[in-house]
Order: structure tokens, then C-alpha cells, then sequence
């Protein structure tokens, strides 16, 4: 991508250093635990231990006579004001607090306000809770079985323990490209329970003024103007009111999807500022984040490909069981039960295919959230990109030739998949040449015959994913009703510097500077001028928030609209004071100039300052625009990524010696902060694929809800990652952009795997469910017959 | 209640404590110096470190009144007169950082590794920074980020 | 996580420390680098009411040797063992195991005689005293006593300490030459404990084993000295095939119970391998 702006201006493609990084290196970030109010209590949660049990009794006599101890709320408390459940995102409800069962271990079961942080961890020891356990389900397949316990006795008419089922596709058509197919293969997949783990934790600070009837609250929220109307919808009964509800959404320490829900703490901590007057502190720690925050995957898939016995790929089928939980508070756009999965066909150009979803409840905590990807893609990513692996050793092909032969075709796009996908381009031959050649893949072909022929076990994994991500168009896009746009509002002040304010909410990814350059692009204002505001529901224009890399796809689109439209007015402005027609001026980053006579021209800063002083007549003054914007399409980044590992033949341990990210996800805006994104994603596709995973015992009690167990990888796990480009920009995209935070997430985990069941696939391995731990791994390898 | 006297980036702090108050709180709280953030209950993810007599430590694992007499430096310190040291430049400089949340551990767990190693390997830095956990950036700038930082210390 | 309330003091001598754990009976716990017991504090799973600050007492910290013994004071830090010279020099075993503890941060503050008190089995530097046979001097308000390691650890979480006494410092015999050790760790990631470890030490004298000193860390419920495997070491010749018996019986002796880490067979086999690997190391140094 050329560049069409200077250094000084700093747009599209420069990698300027970010904005946000002065005050977060000086310690000066403001997260929600540094907010401190006059006057103000914290709360701190009682949580169950057991996974489904009728409470009998909460005695909170000995935890008011705790000193400091103001209060003890209970799902009775709010039950007086109908505040004991909620709405999900996903449209099913949720307890708050309960007032007859529990339905998970570490589920809400009263909240104690104190005078500090220690009087409320004091009280919540001295709460007692009467439980009366109840039969616990922690199998989803059990769940399905006509016996089972039926959960959800708040429903009425509830019989079993389905949520929902959901297909894509033409099941007989499929049914016959199985039968006439050369080949097929089949696997059972699982992706295991995860969770984001931000470095922050979620908490909020509510403050409710009973004079004015505003209530403040700033709290962990990838989407504050959704969280808003959420807390006007569900609140309004008691007299909480949209225009006197502000969210403040503060720097956040991470999102990667955790933040999207609306989790009980919040509400309780509102119910609270609005019982005593004050304000309400409620941070969770680590142990209550692990356990009880939404989680991610959790999918149990049976994927089947069907196959000519040249390679070609004639039908996919993919059927899945999504355990979510005592309910489903999954994120996702309403008419999308199970996220954007049919979007299994990848990068390939299947003529069939037919995907279907079970949702399920147990009893563990909630969710179905992402997990740093767009809707459930990792899950569909994972499960072709294995399959396409299990297909190439059937068939005696080598993987990247498999994928060669299959990928859509550059000429094709835009593409209709046969799941109903209209993506917007790809090159993905292009992406894998690319990586095969950079990563010398005919020399560690080479290298594996050798180190095999000595005993040793090295593989080569490859994954050639497409992600789908910037939801998304009115038309189909939605949560809890609100369509998918987000706003973006400029403006531009006397002096020629702006101000922009956004709908989306950064968690670290750089909103202040990627936004900044975008305008600076649009306007030829330096970006180092443009300051970019977000967060605060009482400046910033409606927008759905930050997540499933939505926020360049979507609010990078409405601010260059919106650049556009100053433009736009900018050209009358200068043709007025050029004396000319606007016909005859001509743009460039930060000027018009009379067409034939450059040295007549007007800067965005002359221009500015003349539309608050010298403006033409009838002309409204000021240079200000706002645009919300409904995408056309969503975007479709793509990449390919090879691994390399070894594997310790005596301990199971795997060790990633190289990693490859080919990424494509069109114009870039920063590239500095695009390889960040990659960085940063690779390392969280890492940690599911070696590490991560929610264990619960046969009571449903978790196993590993803290980071001693539940184990984020450090600096000496993490490899270090190798990038490399393409560049194929999207055609509806106004700045040819398409969204990068989530990619390496999605692409990561196959690409591991795949290089760890191919150091094995001489002995007869063909899948390995993540995460692959070493006691896994060397199960394998005992099984059969490799030993130190 | 017990008193105690803890100097914090060169200033000297009198206060009566509970003596189970971890440091971290009493930083956080009592002094209202925010730039210490806490990430865990364990001891795992260091986001809370701080120097103790120039020794980064978490500070969720220690009690306050155990730095009483003694040093504390926190990342509110590592600037001098308004000018950042190198290993803020750095982490800037190379995007060592996203979220910030864990930056200030990391920051102090590196400024206290070139402190008493000026030109570590890429080894030694990963393995000095193998106690702080980062969910945003995979490593590899915060890797660069220090090396900037030694070579700028360096005099390059 | 908060702790509960408790009552601290920060004697400045030992015997100021003994006294207070008399005074306050089982209700006192010492604190020394903290990092077990303030995490489970946090967690409420543990509550003392007394906390005795070892932090200020002086002379608690140090290493040196004298006598045919190094000697390292109670307060050591980890970090002090791992940036020793005089330890990388003469106690690889000691380096190993000080430069995989935990993690950097944590070693700053954790200390030797905390981890060995503690007789949490997944500690790493029990199983090195273990393999060292080194000698515990435990200082109570009337005597003192020396205690040897295989006394000291007595079960899980449990050692022979009265609860009136403080672990003062840890005797090492020094090595004579041909001797050499190894400490090699099986951990899922960075800052967790060992899946399993392994503690060598080795004694060669003209091509034979004069003494051998092998135990097992997180697979029994103290850390294990691997007494068969020793013996069937000890007097012969150090070839592979005596080395992989070794191993073979030490993975025998084993005790390993199934957790998140890996089922019993997977860390019975993985004492076999590692302490295979350590055994060669030890030797390689050993005869280096």
C-alpha cells in the first residue's frame, strides 16, 4: 500500500507509536479500580459451592454485626423491586440473585456492602447459606437424555434441557455428496471450555443520585451504549431513566470478549448505590473471574468430509453439541444461535454442505462468549482445518497441496459459499505460497524424513483459515433488537485540530491512535491533532461496542463517512475563499487547490478556521459530522499459518521451534499495531491449543479456577512469532480495510495442532483434542510404543 | 492498628495499618498511587510488582507493615524530573504494551533486570519477565522493548 | 482476596522470635517469604492468629561454607541461592533447583527454610536436601538441635518442628572431588510446580559410585528420597544400564497420586525419565 499522507500527517499505513501509550507508561491509566468517590462502599459477593442446590436459609445476622458491614442484599431484597433476573444478550434470563436455586458453583448468592474492601471480604465469610443439593448435570450429552433432570424448573412447560437447534444447509444434497463421494472422513472434535482472563478483571463503581436520578457508572464494558439501553430496559420499572443512565466505560485492561455481558455484579451494584445513597465499588478478583464469568467454546463437534480421490472436496458435515451453561448468555447477534459456525467451509470451495447446532444447559457457569474471535469462527476454523489435515493423510496428499487444489480462487470473489457467506475477496493461494516460501517448507519436509529416520518426532502444521468478522448489516445483524452499526462523530475546531468521538470501546488495541490516523487520512489534519474520545455514553454517538474485530470493520468505516462529509462541507468553504467552483478544486491530504494552479490552494486549517469565520452565505457554520454506519457486508480476513514443533519423545512435551502468520486483512492503518494484534493473538490461539482449559469435577465443582491452575502462558512458553503479508483490500470497505485483532486467534490453534498430529501421523495419530498436554501427548506416544 | 513508615519513590509515608493491609492496597488505597494494579489472588501474574530495596516483587504478597523502614518504588517512580527512563521509552517506542494493565509490573520487573544486567540476552529477558503475565502482546515487543531500553541505557 | 485478621510481630533475634512462638502457642505461624502462606491466607484456607515476622531477625540470612559444611541461613532467599557463585560453583544441584522455582518475582522473596518448613511435597528444594543429605539446625527457646533432612519431613505439611521452634539454617556436607548433581523439573508452564522433579547427587571415586542421593519431588506425600534406587547405585559402576535401573527402581518407589498434571502412570514414567536424565547430568559433572 502506498502511502498518500506525509509522517507529520500520519494516516493509512504509518506506523505511528500510539497515543495511549504516554499515560499507561507513567502509570497513569485510569481502569475502573482506580475510581474513587466521596462517601463510597464496596461489595463484595457470596458465591455458591455447590453446582444445583435449593438454598433454604440465608442468615446474614452474623455478617451485619461484622464491623464496617452496612448491608446484605439478596435475590429476596431484589425480588421487592422485580430485579432478580435479567435478560440475557442472547435473550434467554439470568438470576441476579437467586431466591429458590442455585444452578452453578460460584454462582451469585448474596452481596454484603461494607465500608472497605476488607470489611466486605469479612462479611461474606460470616454469610451462612442452608443449601438442599440437588441431582447436578455436567454432561451435556447427559443433559439430552430423556432422564436427565430437567434444569430449568423457572420455565414454565420446560421439559428438557435444549435450548436450541439450528442447521445451515442442504442436509439431503449433503447426505448425497457423502454417498457418491471416492473418500470420506469423519472425526469427533472438541473444543474445550475456556475463558478470556483478562489481565483486569470486571468490576464497576455505580453511582446513583437520588436528587437528580442520575445514575454514573463506570464499569469493564466492551459495549456501554448497549450496556445502557440494557439497564434502562431492565431497570426502568424502578425509575432508572436512558438520558439520566451514563456508562462509562474507563481504559480497560483487556476485553477479548469478557466484557461483553452483562454479569450480576453489575446490577447488584446498582441495586445497592440506589438502596444506601452511596457509591458502589464491586471488583471481582481472579478466583470469581475464572469461575463464574462467561466462558468460551465449549463445543463437542463430529465433522466429516466428503472427497474425490484426487483431492477435491465435495462435501463438508459438521454436527455440534454447544454446552452454555445454566443459560445461554452466549454474544451473539440474535438470529445467530450459533454464531457465524457456518462459515465451516473456510477458504474452500465446497459444493455441499450442512452444519447444525444443539445448545444445551448444565449446570456451570453461563456463557458462550467469544474468546478474542468473531462468533463461534475458532470452533468452525478449527474443526475444517483439522478435517482438510485428516482428508490429506487418507488420501497420502501433502496438506498444502490438499488446500492448493480446494481454495477459492482469487477470480472467484466475491464468493457466495454454499452456507450462504457472500465473501468480499481473498487470495488465499497467495497466503500460503507465501508462508510455504518464507518458512522453507521443502527443506523442513526434508528435515522431518531425516529426524524420523533417527527416532525423532518434529511436525509441520499449516492452517489456511478465513475469518469473518465486522458485524454487520442491519438487515440480518442484531443484539437484543439493536442493529450492528456503531457512529463516529468529528469535529473539527477553529484552530483545524478535531476532536472524534466513537460508539466502540479499545481494550488495548489502540483506538486513540488507529482512529486518529484514519481521519488524518481523510482530512490531511495530523493525527497527533485529532484527539479520539470513547466510552462515556453521554458524549460518544450510539454504537454496539468493541468486539469481534467489528471496530475497523464498522466505526473505522463511519469515521472516514464522517471525514468524508467535513470534506465534503471543507470544499465549499475552500471554493468560497478561492473564489471558485468546487468543480475546480482538487484534493490532496490537507489542501484543496485550484485544478491547473497548485499555488492556490487552502489548507484544512485556513478552511477550518474560515467555516466559524468566514463561511459563505446561507451556509450553516461549523465543521462537524457525524455518521453511523451499516455495513454493506462484513469483511473477510484471511491468512496462513505454518508451525513447527518438536516433540520431547520422553515427556510429551510439545515445543513450538517456529511460527509463521501470513495475514491478510487489507489496507492497514497502523502496521505497528497490526503485527501487535497478530502477536497478541497467536499467543492467545497458543494458550487453548497447549495450555488453557476449564476443568470441572463430576459435581460440576471447578478444578482450576485460579491462574495456578487455569494457566496463562508466560514470556518462556510463547515463541517467538514470525510475521509476514498480503494485502487484498475489501471492496465495500471505504478504506479497503478489514479487522485484524482476532485472526491469529482463530488460525493458531489448527496450525498447532495439525504440526503435533503430524509429528505423529507416521505412528497411526490422526487428531488430538486441545489443549495437548504433556501427559496427553506422551499417552499417545506410549500407546504406541515410543518411549526414552 | 500498627504504625509504619515506608518510603515510596523518595518520599516517606507515615500510617497506621491493619497488619494484614497488602502492600498493594496500601499503595493503591492509602497513598492513592493507582499505577500498581492487582490481576490475581495467587502470586501468579505480577502485575502488582513493585521494587522492594530495589527487588521487584509482588506486592499482592506482602504485607504493608512489612515495609515498614524500607523502600518502595513503584512505576510512578521510574520518570525522573518529567523525563521517562529508557525502559518507558522502550516499551513505547517498540508497542511493548496494549491494555496497559500489565505494563507497570512489567515495566518494573525490567527496569530492575537492566539495573543489574545491562545487556541481557533475548533469553535472559524472557526468562526475568517469566514471572509478570501479559494476555495482549505475545512477548515478543515487550522482548524489543527492553533490548531499546538497554541500548539506549547503553549510551546507542 | 483478603486475609483475615491476625496480630503481627517482627522480633529483631531468634531468640526474641522463639519466645513469641511460646507465647502464642499453635495460634502463631512464622512468616518468611510468605508466598505459601499469604496466597492461602488470601484464600481464607489458611487463618493464623499470630504472625512472627522472620524478615527482621538478624543473621537468619547467608551463605557460606565452613567446616566441611556449606551453610545457609533459614531467610536465604531464592534469588540469592540462584545468583551464589560460590553454589553454581560447587552445588550445581543448588542452581538448578533455585533457577526453576516458582517464578523470578517469587524467588526474590521466597526463602529456603519457608519452603522446606512449609514440607509442601511439590517443593523443589526439599528433594535437594533430600539427594544432599543435608542437616536442618532448629533453634528452639531452650536448645538447639540438628535434625537430618529425612527426620525433618515428617508428611505432608508436616515436619518435625515443635511449635516453639525456628528452622535457623541448613548444613550441606561439601563435596569432595568427583562428585557433581542435577536437579531437573517437569513443569506445565512457568511458575507452577513440578509435575515432577528430580534431585541427583552423585559421588564417583575411581569409576565407582561412593555415594548416591536421589529424591522425587510432587510424588508421594513428602518429597521422597529413592532409597532402592541409591542402593543399587551405590558401589557400582556407573554405566547406561545401572542408570536406567536406577531409574526404573525410582520410578517404582514412587507414590504418584492423579491430578490435573497427568495420571499415576504418566508421572511414575516421567520419575523414570527424568531421573534418568539427572542421573547423566550428575555424572557428566560428576566426572567433568
Amino acid at each position: 500500500m502506498t502511502l498518500r499522507t506525509s509522517p507529520e500527517i500520519g494516516g493509512m499505513g504509518h506506523s505511528l507509536k500510539r497515543k495511549e501509550d504516554a499515560r499507561f507508561i507513567r502509570g497513569q491509566g485510569k481502569y475502573v479500580d482506580d475510581v474513587k468517590l466521596p462517601g463510597m462502599l464496596y461489595l463484595d459477593i457470596v458465591r455458591s459451592p455447590y453446582a444445583h442446590a435449593n438454598i433454604k436459609s440465608i442468615n446474614t445476622e452474623k455478617a451485619l454485626a461484622v464491623p464496617g458491614v452496612l448491608a446484605v442484599i439478596t435475590g429476596e431484597t431484589l425480588k421487592e423491586y422485580n430485579l432478580h433476573w435479567m435478560p440475557t444478550l442472547m435473550s434467554d434470563t439470568q438470576m441476579v440473585l437467586p431466591v429458590e436455586k442455585v444452578m452453578y458453583v460460584a454462582q451469585e448468592v448474596a452481596a454484603v456492602v461494607a465500608t472497605s474492601r476488607y470489611a466486605a471480604a469479612d462479611g461474606v465469610e460470616a454469610v451462612e447459606v442452608e443449601y438442599e443439593p440437588l441431582p447436578v448435570v455436567v454432561d451435556p450429552f447427559k443433559a439430552l437424555e430423556p432422564d436427565a433432570p430437567v434444569l430449568r424448573t423457572d420455565k414454565e412447560g420446560k421439559t428438557d434441557n435444549r435450548i436450541f437447534h439450528w442447521e445451515a444447509g442442504d442436509k439431503a444434497a449433503t447426505e448425497r455428496a457423502f454417498a457418491e463421494a471416492d473418500v470420506t472422513v469423519k472425526q469427533d472434535i472438541y473444543l474445550p471450555r475456556i475463558l478470556v482472563a483478562s489481565m483486569e478483571t470486571c468490576g464497576c463503581v455505580a453511582d446513583f443520585n437520588a436528587t437528580t436520578g442520575k445514575l454514573t457508572i463506570w464499569m469493564t464494558s466492551q459495549a456501554p451504549h448497549a450496556h445502557r439501553t440494557v439497564f434502562a430496559l431492565v431497570a426502568g420499572h424502578v425509575g432508572l431513566s436512558e438520558e439520566k443512565i451514563q456508562v462509562i466505560a474507563p481504559d480497560l485492561g483487556g476485553g477479548f470478549g469478557g466484557k461483553v455481558p452483562i454479569y450480576p455484579g453489575y446490577v447488584i451494584a446498582i441495586a445497592a448505590t440506589v438502596v444506601t445513597g452511596h457509591p458502589i465499588k464491586w471488583i471481582e478478583d481472579r478466583t470469581e473471574n475464572l469461575q463464574a464469568d462467561s466462558f468460551a467454546r465449549d463445543y463437542h463437534m463430529t465433522a466429516e468430509i466428503a472427497a474425490k480421490k484426487d483431492g477435491t472436496m465435495t462435501g463438508l458435515r459438521i454436527k455440534a453439541l454447544a454446552d452454555h451453561g445454566y443459560t445461554d448468555a452466549a454474544t451473539q447477534p440474535s438470529q445467530f444461535p450459533a454464531g457465524m459456525f457456518s462459515i465451516c467451509t473456510g477458504s474452500y470451495d465446497f459444493p455441499q454442505a450442512f452444519a447444525e447446532v444443539d445448545g444445551v444447559y448444565t449446570n456451570k457457569p453461563p456463557g458462550g462468549i467469544a474468546y478474542r474471535c468473531s462468533f463461534r469462527v475458532t470452533e468452525a476454523v478449527h474443526a475444517l482445518e483439522r478435517m482438510v489435515d485428516i482428508l490429506a493423510d487418507e488420501l497420502s496428499m501433502d496438506p498444502a497441496e490438499l488446500r492448493l487444489k480446494n481454495f477459492i480462487k482469487p477470480e472467484a470473489f466475491p464468493y457466495r459459499s454454499i452456507l450462504g457467506w457472500e465473501y468480499d475477496s481473498g487470495n488465499y493461494e497467495g497466503a500460503l505460497k507465501l508462508a510455504l516460501e518464507t518458512i522453507g517448507y521443502d527443506d523442513l519436509l526434508k528435515e522431518q524424513v531425516e529426524k524420523r529416520a533417527r527416532g525423532e518426532l518434529m511436525g509441520i502444521g499449516i492452517c489456511s483459515f478465513t475469518e469473518v468478522v465486522g458485524a454487520g448489516p442491519s438487515k440480518h445483524f442484531d443484539i437484543l433488537g439493536l442493529k450492528m452499526f456503531d457512529g463516529a462523530e468529528i469535529r473539527v475546531h477553529p484552530t483545524g485540530k478535531a476532536t472524534a468521538r466513537f460508539g466502540t470501546k479499545s481494550q488495548g488495541q489502540g483506538h486513540e491512535t488507529t482512529y486518529a490516523q484514519i481521519i488524518a487520512e481523510e482530512l490531511g489534519i495530523p493525527a497527533e491533532h485529532i484527539l479520539v474520545e470513547e466510552g462515556d455514553t453521554d458524549t460518544a454517538p450510539y454504537g454496539l461496542g468493541t468486539y469481534a474485530s467489528r471496530s475497523t470493520p464498522v466505526a473505522g468505516a463511519a469515521a472516514a463517512i464522517a471525514s468524508r462529509k467535513i470534506r465534503d462541507k471543507a470544499r465549499k468553504i475552500a471554493a468560497h475563499l478561492l473564489d471558485t467552483n468546487e468543480d475546480d478544486l482538487e484534493w490532496e491530504p490537507g489542501k484543496f487547490s485550484v485544478k491547473g494552479s497548485p499555488t492556490l490552494s487552502k489548507t484544512i486549517q485556513e478552511i477550518a478556521f474560515a467555516a466559524y469565520t468566514n463561511f459563505p452565505e446561507g451556509m450553516e457554520p461549523g465543521l462537524e459530522a457525524v455518521s453511523y454506519y451499516d455495513p454493506p457486508n462484513l469483511t473477510f480476513p484471511f491468512g496462513s499459518y505454518i508451525c513447527v514443533v518438536d516433540i520431547d519423545k520422553g515427556t510429551g512435551e510439545v515445543k513450538i521451534r517456529r511460527f509463521l502468520a501470513v495475514d491478510d486483512c487489507g489496507n492497514i492503518i497502523n502496521p505497528m499495531i497490526v503485527e501487535g494484534q497478530i502477536h497478541g493473538g497467536l499467543t492467545m490461539g497458543l494458550a487453548p491449543a497447549l495450555f488453557e482449559e476449564l476443568v470441572y469435577d463430576e459435581n460440576g465443582t471447578p478444578l482450576n479456577g485460579n491462574f495456578m491452575d487455569y494457566l496463562l502462558p508466560t514470556a518462556m512458553e510463547t515463541p517467538k512469532w514470525e510475521t509476514a503479508k498480503t494485502t487484498t483490500p475489501s471492496p465495500h470497505h471505504p478504506l479497503g480495510a478489514k479487522g485484524v485483532g482476532e485472526s491469529a486467534t482463530v488460525g493458531a490453534p489448527p496450525a498447532i495442532v495439525n504440526a503435533v498430529v503430524d509429528a505423529l501421523s507416521h505412528l497411526g495419530v490422526r487428531h488430538i483434542d486441545i489443549p495437548m498436554t504433556p501427559d496427553k501427548v506422551w499417552a499417545l506416544l506410549r500407546e504406541h510404543g515410543v518411549t526414552e | 492498628m500498627t504504625s509504619i513508615n515506608v518510603t515510596v519513590n523518595g518520599t516517606e509515608h507515615q500510617a497506621d495499618v491493619e497488619p494484614r493491609l497488602l502492600l498493594v492496597h496500601f499503595i493503591r488505597e492509602d497513598l492513592e498511587m493507582t499505577g500498581t494494579h492487582i490481576g490475581c489472588d495467587t502470586t501468579n501474574c505480577g502485575a502488582c510488582t513493585v521494587l522492594l530495596d530495589e527487588a521487584p516483587v509482588k506486592s499482592c504478597t506482602v504485607f504493608a507493615v512489612q515495609a515498614d523502614g524500607r523502600q518502595v518504588m513503584t512505576v510512578e517512580g521510574l520518570a525522573q524530573n518529567g523525563n521517562l527512563d529508557p525502559i518507558q521509552e522502550g516499551f513505547r517506542e517498540e508497542h511493548g504494551l496494549q491494555c496497559g494493565f500489565c505494563t507497570p509490573g512489567m515495566l518494573m520487573t525490567s527496569y530492575a533486570l537492566l539495573e543489574q544486567h545491562a545487556d541481557p540476552s533475548e533469553g535472559d529477558i524472557r526468562k526475568a519477565i517469566s514471572g509478570n503475565l501479559c494476555r495482549c502482546t505475545g512477548y515478543v515487543n515487550i522482548v524489543k522493548a527492553v533490548q531499546y531500553a538497554a541500548q539506549k541505557k547503553a549510551g546507542g | 482476596m483478603i486475609p483475615g485478621m491476625f496480630d503481627y510481630f517482627a522480633p529483631s533475634t531468634l531468640e526474641e522470635a522463639t519466645r513469641l512462638l511460646e507465647q502464642h502457642g499453635p495460634d502463631a505461624k512464622l512468616l518468611a517469604g510468605g508466598h505459601s502462606l499469604i496466597p492461602l491466607m488470601k484464600l481464607r484456607l489458611a487463618a493464623p492468629r499470630v504472625l512472627v515476622d522472620l524478615n527482621g531477625v538478624a543473621g537468619l540470612a547467608g551463605i557460606e561454607e565452613r567446616d566441611g559444611h556449606l551453610r545457609i541461613g533459614a531467610m536465604t532467599r531464592h534469588a540469592q541461592l540462584e545468583a551464589s557463585e560460590l553454589i553454581s560453583d560447587r552445588y550445581p544441584l543448588i542452581a538448578d533447583a533455585a533457577a526453576v522455582i516458582a517464578d523470578p518475582l517469587v524467588r526474590n522473596r521466597g526463602t529456603i527454610g519457608g519452603s522446606l518448613a512449609h514440607a509442601d511435597p511439590a517443593g523443589d528444594l526439599a528433594s535437594v536436601m533430600t539427594a544432599l543429605r543435608a542437616e536442618l539446625v532448629v533453634v528452639g527457646p531452650r536448645r538447639e538441635r540438628t535434625i537430618p533432612i529425612d527426620d525433618f519431613l515428617v508428611g505432608l505439611f508436616t515436619t518435625a518442628l515443635e511449635p516453639n521452634e525456628v528452622l535457623s539454617e541448613v548444613r550441606v556436607p561439601s563435596p569432595n572431588g568427583g562428585s557433581g548433581g542435577a536437579y531437573v523439573k517437569l513443569e506445565r508452564k512457568v511458575g507452577d510446580f513440578a509435575t515432577v522433579a528430580i534431585a541427583v547427587q552423585l559421588t564417583v571415586r575411581d569409576g565407582t559410585c561412593d555415594e548416591a542421593g536421589i529424591a522425587l519431588t510432587s510424588v508421594g506425600p513428602t518429597n521422597l528420597r529413592a532409597r532402592q534406587a541409591e542402593d543399587s547405585l551405590r558401589g557400582g559402576s556407573l554405566d547406561e544400564q545401572s542408570l536406567r535401573a536406577a531409574a526404573d527402581l525410582a520410578a517404582q518407589e514412587a507414590q504418584p497420586a492423579a491430578d490435573l498434571r497427568g495420571s499415576e502412570e504418566y508421572k511414575r514414567d516421567m520419575v523414570r525419565v527424568l531421573t534418568l536424565r539427572a542421573l547423566r547430568r550428575a555424572l557428566e559433572r560428576a566426572t567433568r
